[in-house]
């Protein structure tokens, strides 16, 4: 089976978010970056797959030179082979577009990544793939089987969860408890070394959405404290001053 | 510009969420004088169905037949863009949902519009079409222009207020056809907690952390939540544990509330789970560490022993009303 696992490079959850440049640039500095957490969790279950039925796991980042680090480590944890589209990834459309072109050239019978990158929180990028290669997309998917080229999937759904299955291949955007994230051993550290990583240029996309300016939310207000031998109060001050009840 | 409104129910009704997107996509066809369709995909009462009108929806769209009645994307993306197609929409509007989340990039790539998911507020038009969209899980705003011809946007949760206005709608079967190609995911079953308020619908959200030292003492958090109408969530260590669902972990990784009133239990706030929380509009926070960096984040605070302070606030919600 070729699985793709498509990654993004972002703030680790810890980071501080702000802006430079009159608020258009995020400012990186001393910013950690990761693997995108839903992203490490489809990459550690397609190395599972892998693991059970055989074939190669490549993964797939669209980002400048420096997030080469990340990719590294996606090889360490246990993909194959990598392949960096070599461009900033402005926005869904842009990144949907690198990531359904490669999958034209290179047939997948799976392509999985987050349900959503922590950054921008778009959650659309399966589904855009998904439609420019003809395939279904499932999102958010908790739970991937695949028996004879039939995958049965667990999606969260409000409330609850439900069981979908389809054949391969398709597009899914994945989430925990699809799999526990693996800690790269020192023998994959350092295999992930030489393990191939291609660079490619992007293909050229209309600019649908152009992101503009970015802003903070409004600090918030002090906490306010109340009795807790009282606290009936809180009701009194969440009717009357909050106004939330 | 004629705006075409994506709407769910519940199974009875039809969500909030769908009301305010209703209302949402109503202001901005009054602004672009503009008209305001609303699709109904499965089964919905006739009863449901005028209500958009009050919400300002002039005409619905219903969809009905049995391959409409499982949360299939693919048929709802079918079913969406036909309806787009009939009314020549120029704005898509749906609600925050797991089922949105699923099929709206398979709507936009067809109608090869320009898609913005999370958006926050109404767009300005001054100049084009740009819209506020929420973006680092709460922590920062982007504003972004939309050039397509066709522009999808899907709303934050609890972002955008639907009011009545009291109007009325027609209501119109749609009839959709599908290709086998769209019937390629099958759900085969569908397991719900029945009785129990949405997490992500829900105006009051009560949640539980480690503080609460075991499952066997929700009993306390969950009397609250019924005093209060409230759904009820917790943090991810409690559902990693398994003393929770783990559709009831809140946080980054979980699911992502926005209610009015929020209120958590013995949590003690890490950035994860604040990133799951940030967009509510009032957050009360109960521990007994005065420390906690919830607290930080929160409007209220009662630093106390939860299974003192909890049972006492529930006898003070039952007085309410």
């Amino acid at each position: 089976m070729k699985i793709l696992v498509c990654i993004t490079h972002v703030p680790d959850t810890t980071s501080k978010i702000s802006f430079t440049d009159n608020n258009t640039v995020f400012n990186s500095s001393g910013v950690q970056y990761i693997i995108g957490p839903y992203d490490e969790y489809a990459l550690s279950r397609a190395i599972e797959l892998k693991e059970q039925a055989g074939g190669t796991v490549t993964v797939l980042n669209v980002g400048e030179a420096d997030t080469e680090p990340t990719i590294r480590k996606a090889l360490a944890i246990g993909a194959d082979d990598a392949i960096r589209v070599n461009a900033t990834p402005k926005d869904a459309g842009f990144v949907a577009a690198q990531i359904a072109a490669i999958g034209k050239e290179e047939k997948y019978d799976l392509i999985l990544m987050g349900r959503e990158s922590i950054d921008y929180n778009g959650g659309i990028v399966h589904g855009l793939v998904a439609d420019a290669l003809g395939m279904p997309s499932i999102t958010p998917v908790m739970k991937l089987d695949i028996e004879n080229g039939l995958a049965k999937m667990t999606r969260e759904i409000e409330g609850g969860k439900e069981s979908v299955e389809c054949a391969l291949p398709f597009v899914a955007g994945c989430q925990e408890p699809i799999a526990e994230w693996k800690i790269p051993n020192m023998r994959g550290i350092m295999s992930a070394r030489t393990k191939p990583l291609k660079v490619v240029e992007p293909v050229a996309v209309s600019d649908h959405v152009v992101y503009g300016s970015f802003q903070l939310p409004p600090a918030k207000g002090a906490c306010k404290m109340i009795d807790p031998a009282n606290p009936a109060e809180l009701f009194t001050l969440l009717r009357n001053e909050a106004k939330v009840l | 510009m004629s705006v075409l409104i994506y709407v769910e129910s519940n199974g009875s009704e039809i969500k909030k969420s769908s009301l305010d997107a209703v209302s949402y996509g109503a202001e901005v066809a009054a602004k672009t004088s503009g008209s305001a369709t609303a699709v109904a995909i499965g089964n919905i009462s006739p009863d449901q169905l005028s209500l958009l009108g009050k919400y300002g929806a002039t005409n619905v769209l219903h969809v009905q037949g049995e391959a409409f009645n499982q949360n299939s994307p693919l048929v709802f993306a079918a079913a969406v863009i036909e309806a787009a197609k009939k009314t020549g929409a120029k704005v898509l509007v749906l609600p925050k949902s797991t089922l949105v989340d699923s099929f709206v990039a398979k709507v936009a790539s067809q109608l090869q519009a320009g898609i913005v998911t999370n958006v926050t507020e109404l767009p300005d038009l001054s100049n084009g079409f740009t819209v506020k969209r929420s973006i680092f899980t709460g922590k920062a705003f982007a504003h972004v222009s939309v050039s397509s011809d066709i522009k999808v946007i899907t709303l934050a949760k609890n972002a955008f207020q639907g009011k009545e206005t009291g109007g009325s709608t027609s209501v119109e079967a749609l009839t959709v056809q599908l290709s086998d190609a769209d019937l390629k995911v099958k759900t085969t079953n569908v397991e719900k907690t029945s009785g129990e308020l949405l997490l992500t619908e829900a105006d009051i959200v009560v949640s539980g952390g480690r503080g609460m030292k075991g499952p066997e003492n929700w009993g306390i958090l969950l009397d609250l939540a019924k005093a209060l109408g409230a759904a009820t969530g917790c943090s991810k260590p409690v559902s990693d544990m398994d003393w929770r669902p783990h559709h009831e972990h809140v946080g980054q990784t979980g699911v992502k509330v926005a209610p009015n009133l929020y209120i958590a239990i013995g949590i003690s706030g890490a950035i994860q789970h604040l990133a799951g929380v940030n967009s509510s509009k009032c957050i009360v926070v109960i521990n007994k560490d005065p420390e906690a960096p919830f607290f930080k984040a929160a409007d209220y605070g009662i630093v106390g022993d939860l299974f003192e302070v909890v049972p006492k606030l529930t006898e003070a919600a039952k007085l309410l009303k």
